[in-house]
Order: C-alpha cells, then structure tokens, then sequence
C-alpha cells in the first residue's frame, strides 16, 4: 500500500442473494483513496455506487456478503483488512464514525425523528469518547458552528422536522464530522436539495478536506458534480469500474465508450439551444440477466465480436489512467 | 414572432393554511404570487425554479386541476380567446383536448391495475373514438411514435422501465393530439442516459406534430436544451422571462445570476467564480416584505426592502427581456458596459 493511500479496495466482490437467485453486485473493483483527496464514484442507479460505500463501512445488508477481495485501512501506520472484520466487532464499531464517517442521501430519513439534533450528535461524540453529557452537548454547539449552521445554542435543541432541508445535511455532516474522521463517505449528499443550497454544501466539504486533510469518497450521478469536485474520478457501470483516473484524465479525454457516451448524452449549461445530444441507445440490462462478456457491448458503439467473450482487462493507458475496453486505444 | 397562444394574467394561486379544532384559516400559502406570461405557438416556455417556488402550482393553475384564487388564463379556440378559469364542468372537455400533462413520476402516473391499452381506452373512448378496432389502431400509432412496439399495448405498467414508463406517458398525453404539452419535471426522475432519449424524442415530436410546449423543470441545463423562452420564478413569481441565449448571455436578475453559477458543469475546461447564496427560500406562507428575494440578494437596497417590484419589460435592448428587479437597468448598463457578461 502506497504512502497517501489511506484507503485501498482490491478486486472487491460483493453478491446479493434474494428468492433463490444470486446478483453479483461488485464485481471485481479496485480502487484507492488518497490522503486529503476526492475521489468521485459515478454511475447510473444500479451500477453499484452505493454498495461499493456500504461494504467498505461494513453496513451492507442481510443476504448480501463480501465474497472475494480485500478493503484495507491504514490505522495508525498499521493496515486493517475491514472486510475480515466483523459487522459488529468492537473493531469495526470503533473505526465507524471515528475513523470512516458517512453522510446519506436523504436527511430526513438518516436523522431520527424523536431525539433532537444536538442529542443525535452528542451520542455520537459520546459513543467514541470519554465525554460527559453537558461537555458532549457544548461540542454539538460547536460542531453545529462549524458547519454554518445560524443561532446554533437554539437550534441545538430542536428536532429535524424542525431543520429545512439544506439544514439537515449541514446536521448530518456534523455528525459525521464530530470524531474528526479520515475519511468521508458521501452518498449523493446533495441528489434532494436544491442547486443553490448543494452549492452551499459542495463549499462546506471542500473547506472541511482542507482544514482536517480528510479523504472523501463522494458518491453521485451527476457528471457536473464530478467536474466540479473531484480530484480523481472512478466510473462504474453494472458492478464494474470501467473507467479510473485523475478528473482531467477521464473527463478530459474519455477512453472508455460508455464515459464517452455518457458526456455526449447529457446537456450542458452555456452550449445552448441547439447543441446536439446524443442518447445511448437501449437501457442497462437486468442485473439476473447480464450480457456474457462486456456489460456494454450490447449497447457499445464500439463492440466487436471480441466484446461479447469476457470482460476486458484492466488496461493503463497513461498514468494513473485506467480503462477495461478491449478497443480503447481506438476510441478517442 | 407567431401569435400567442395562451396567455395568463396576473394569476394567484393562494392555499389556505388552517390551525386548530376549528380549522380557521390563519394565513395563506402563497404558490402563485401574480404570475402573467404569453406562451406563443409552437414554441417551447421552459419555467424554471428551485423546490417550493410554485412552477408545478402554475402548470396545474393552467390546466384547470387546481381552482386559481384570481387573475385570467385565456386560450385561443378556434372561434376566438376564451377564459379557461370561467368554464365548467362539460366546457372544460374541449380544453383537456387542446392542453394535456405528463407528470413527472412514471411509477405513480400509471395504474397497475390496467393494461397500456385500458390506460389509454378511457380518455379515447370519451373523445369520440368509439370502436375497439379504431382504438387499438390509434393505440398502436401512438406507442410506435414514442419509438415503442406495438405490442407493447397488452403489457401491464410494472413490466416497463423507467425510461418506457415515461415514453407511455407522453404517449397517452398524445392520444387526444393536443396543441400544447405541459411537461411538469417530465425528465427528472430519469436517468442520465434515458433522459437524453426522451428529450431528443419530445423535440422530434414538437417537429413532427407543431406541438407548444410548458417545460417545467429545476434542472437548467436541460431547461437550456429544450426551450426557446425561459421564465424563472422565485416564491411565486417570475422574477426574469427572456430568450433563452438572451438570458444566458444578458443576465440581468441576481437570482438569475445566482442560479446560473450554482449549476455544476460537466466540462473541466470551464471553471468559474460561484456566486453564494446565504440562507435558504422564504416560507412561502410569510414571505419577506417588498423584493421577495431581498433577504439573500447582495445587491439589496433600501427599497428592495419595503418595494414590491413588478415585472417589466426592459427598455433600449430591443427584445422581449422582461425582469422583476428595482435595479434592472443599472444591471444593463453594467452590461452593456463590459459587453455582455460571459
């Protein structure tokens, strides 16, 4: 493991079994998180982006398992495989929200409804340290400061039904920031709030990385977002990265067909009226019903017979820059 | 430009808030706040704003589906202009035939419980397409111009995707073949590589059928890509209505502004300065005094705070640029200085 790694998945699989039948969620991923680093996971709904964060918090659910591969941590200069640990082990307690924080989509549903916001983050505070109730409660003031939140003593007190929605996920990310964390999953933190208040969001993490030299895992679909906040970009399409390198790397000069079709596809502010999109043709295909070789071929500009054999190998093309398309060197 | 099709005037859609065993009404949500636009024919009005502003309150406003407080929706019927909001009961029929709706939500515009056929049988059946035989034809039309197989029509809606879910509902928007489309978010619960195949189909349509559209959306990029007019509204209002490369290049509102530079571009090259915005949207129910967007602006003066301003058309640039700003000719002049703001 690299010197600034903090993070490292290798080869990760990851199954879920449901009436009787198996879908391989993950299938074989790599990827690694570097120190103070944004490292932005996207993809279309059910490629696996979520998954990939809930194995490496050990939160995946029932009737799912960690099949094959390693998630290794760098703990204080020693390496911790998390997938050998256990989901309830007072190790993997430990390392969850101390160590490895995660912020959820929706606010609403993350928060509990029946404990004020400064009793949610004071437990968690309480949960990692030795704190008494009244110090744990002035901290959340603090944390709740921090994050830009107004009148903070007042609003301390109140319940999240009482927060607007923006203000949630201020709360959530002090929560999620209360044990000064090494790494920050966010998955999709901003998909149910407004443009102007993600904006306020994306400036508060970015600010957050900076002063605390913290790792983010963000999560998202929204190509914008990756432009605007990644340093290194991993693209996942039906369990698989298809596609990794730095943001300049892989958007700049795409490689693989589906980044490709993917950034032809959607439309971009400033290029006006009349600027053409292309759509990809088809729609992915069903998880228990998956194509043979490439999980693109069938809807690939590109495919050949080749395609339809096995899925490519990962291949670097320059740098960090890595793709797994048998014809990259054709698509450019 | 062509003539106008629909026009609304000073339209306020207000619903009562009610506290107490008694259900007294103690204050009014204010969803559409004396909203007046033209649409004209044939062409595309995209509406834009952030959650709780009032844009899908306006489209249903339009559309007779919620009862408006005040104000005038008139339609051009080919025997003259008519007010949609004085019609009732069987008049309002002639109407559903001319405007029609996809919403934004392909799972919960569908019933399960019938087939695509029975999904589009009833509104046919009511329009005057008695026989079975004719219906199935139609039926069939519609599905293969939204690029669906014909024989798509005897699947129930849980065997459909997403994707085709909304292709159905445009479909079925369709089928009485009506002059204006209102798509209320009609893209937004798609994903990225769908949402591309049903934008280039609701284009093709427009071509192929001199369809008029409402494009009602928070997603200003897409909103970029369809329209040919955008309005931006803001609390219930419509804070600045322009061509869309005129609003783009010249604008002018600090919302507009703020708005603009909020949006995450999927383009590496391009990186610009944001423009933050403090707080969050007003309580529609107890909106600020004067400028209702006065509390975040940073161009805010004393008048914006006492002042309601109204929306106006703006002098000396020679196209239809309407905004609703106290200080929107200092912002054109600042413009027109620097020669356009990129």
């Amino acid at each position: 493991m690299e010197k600034d790694t903090v993070l490292e998945v290798k080869d990760l699989n990851v199954s879920f079994y449901t009436n009787q039948r198996c879908n391989n969620v993950l299938r074989g991923i790599s990827f690694s998180l570097r120190k103070g680093k944004t490292l932005c996971v996207v993809g279309e709904s059910g490629c696996g982006k979520s998954v990939t964060a809930s194995s490496v918090m050990q939160l995946l659910p029932e009737l799912s398992r960690i099949e094959g591969g390693s998630i290794t941590y760098r703990y204080r200069d020693e390496e911790v495989r998390i997938d050998k640990l256990g989901k309830n082990s007072s190790q993997m307690r430990a390392l969850r929200g101390e160590e490895i924080a995660m912020i959820f989509q929706d606010p609403m549903t993350a928060l509990n409804p029946v404990f004020t916001v400064g009793y949610q983050i004071s437990e968690m505070l309480r949960a990692h340290m030795r704190i008494s109730e009244k110090e744990a409660m002035a901290r959340s003031v603090e944390l709740l400061k921090d994050m830009g939140v107004p009148l903070p003593e007042q609003r301390v007190h109140e319940y999240p039904h009482q927060f607007s929605g923006g203000m949630r996920q201020r709360a959530m990310i002090a929560m999620a920031m209360a044990c000064k964390p090494k790494i920050l999953i966010a998955d999709e933190p901003t998909t149910a709030l407004d443009v102007t208040i993600q904006a306020q969001i994306f400036d508060l993490m970015l600010e957050l990385k900076e002063k605390n030299d913290m790792a983010i895992l963000l999560i998202t679909h929204d190509m914008g977002v990756v432009a605007e906040m990644a340093d290194d970009v991993a693209v996942m399409y039906m369990g698989n990265i298809v596609e990794s390198g730095t943001a300049e790397e892989v958007l700049g000069s795409p490689r693989h067909p589906y980044t490709k079709a993917l950034l032809a596809s959607i439309p971009v502010l400033g290029r006006g009226h009349n600027q053409d999109l292309q759509p990809i043709k088809g729609s992915t295909p069903d998880p228990f019903d998956r194509p043979h070789g490439c999980q693109f071929e069938p809807r690939c500009g590109f495919s050949c017979p080749e395609c339809s054999l096995a899925m490519p190998e990962e291949v670097i093309v320059s740098g960090t820059h890595m793709v797994r398309c048998c014809r990259c060197k054709e698509v450019v | 430009m062509s003539e106008v099709l629909l026009s609304v005037k000073g339209l306020k859609t207000y619903f009562p808030v009610k506290k107490g065993v008694f259900k007294r009404t103690v204050g009014y949500v204010k969803a559409v706040d004396d909203v007046s636009l033209d649409v004209y024919r044939g062409e595309t009005l995209g509406i834009v704003g952030e959650s709780g502003c009032g844009k899908t309150t306006l489209g249903k406003s339009i559309l007779q589906l919620c009862h408006p407080t005040a104000g005038k929706v008139e339609y051009s019927f080919p025997d003259g202009v008519h007010d949609l909001m004085t019609m009732k009961g069987k008049e309002l029929d002639d109407v559903r035939k001319r405007l029609q709706i996809v919403f934004q939500d392909p799972y919960s515009s569908l019933n399960p419980a019938f087939t695509i056929f029975g999904s589009f049988s009833d509104p046919l059946r009511k329009f005057g397409v008695r026989s079975r035989k004719d219906r199935e034809k139609l039926v069939g039309d519609l599905l293969e111009a939204v690029n669906l197989p014909r024989s798509y029509m005897t699947r129930y809606p849980n065997e459909f995707s997403g994707g085709q879910r909304q292709r159905i509902g445009i479909a079925r928007a369709l089928s009485v073949s009506p002059e204006l489309i209102i798509c209320d978010e009609a893209v937004s619960a798609l994903d990225v590589s769908i949402q591309a195949q049903v934008l280039k189909l609701l284009k093709e349509l427009q071509e192929e059928r001199s369809l008029t559209y409402i494009f009602i959306t928070h997603d200003l990029s897409v909103v970029e890509y369809v329209s040919d007019r955008i309005a931006v509204m803001y609390l219930g209002k419509v804070v600045e209505l322009a061509e869309t490369d005129e609003l783009f290049r010249d604008t002018i509102h600090p919302y507009t502004k703020a708005l603009l530079s909020a949006i995450p571009i999927a383009d590496i090259t391009k990186k610009r300065k944001r423009i933050p915005l403090q707080g969050d949207v007003p309580s529609p129910v107890n909106p600020p005094s004067g400028c209702p967007f006065h509390p975040r602006c940073s161009f805010c003066q004393d008048r914006c705070r006492t002042e309601i301003p109204v929306l106006r058309r703006l002098e000396g640039t020679g196209k239809e640029h309407y905004v609703c700003c106290h200080r929107a000719e200092e912002f054109l002049a600042e413009i027109e200085g620097k020669g356009g703001n990129a």
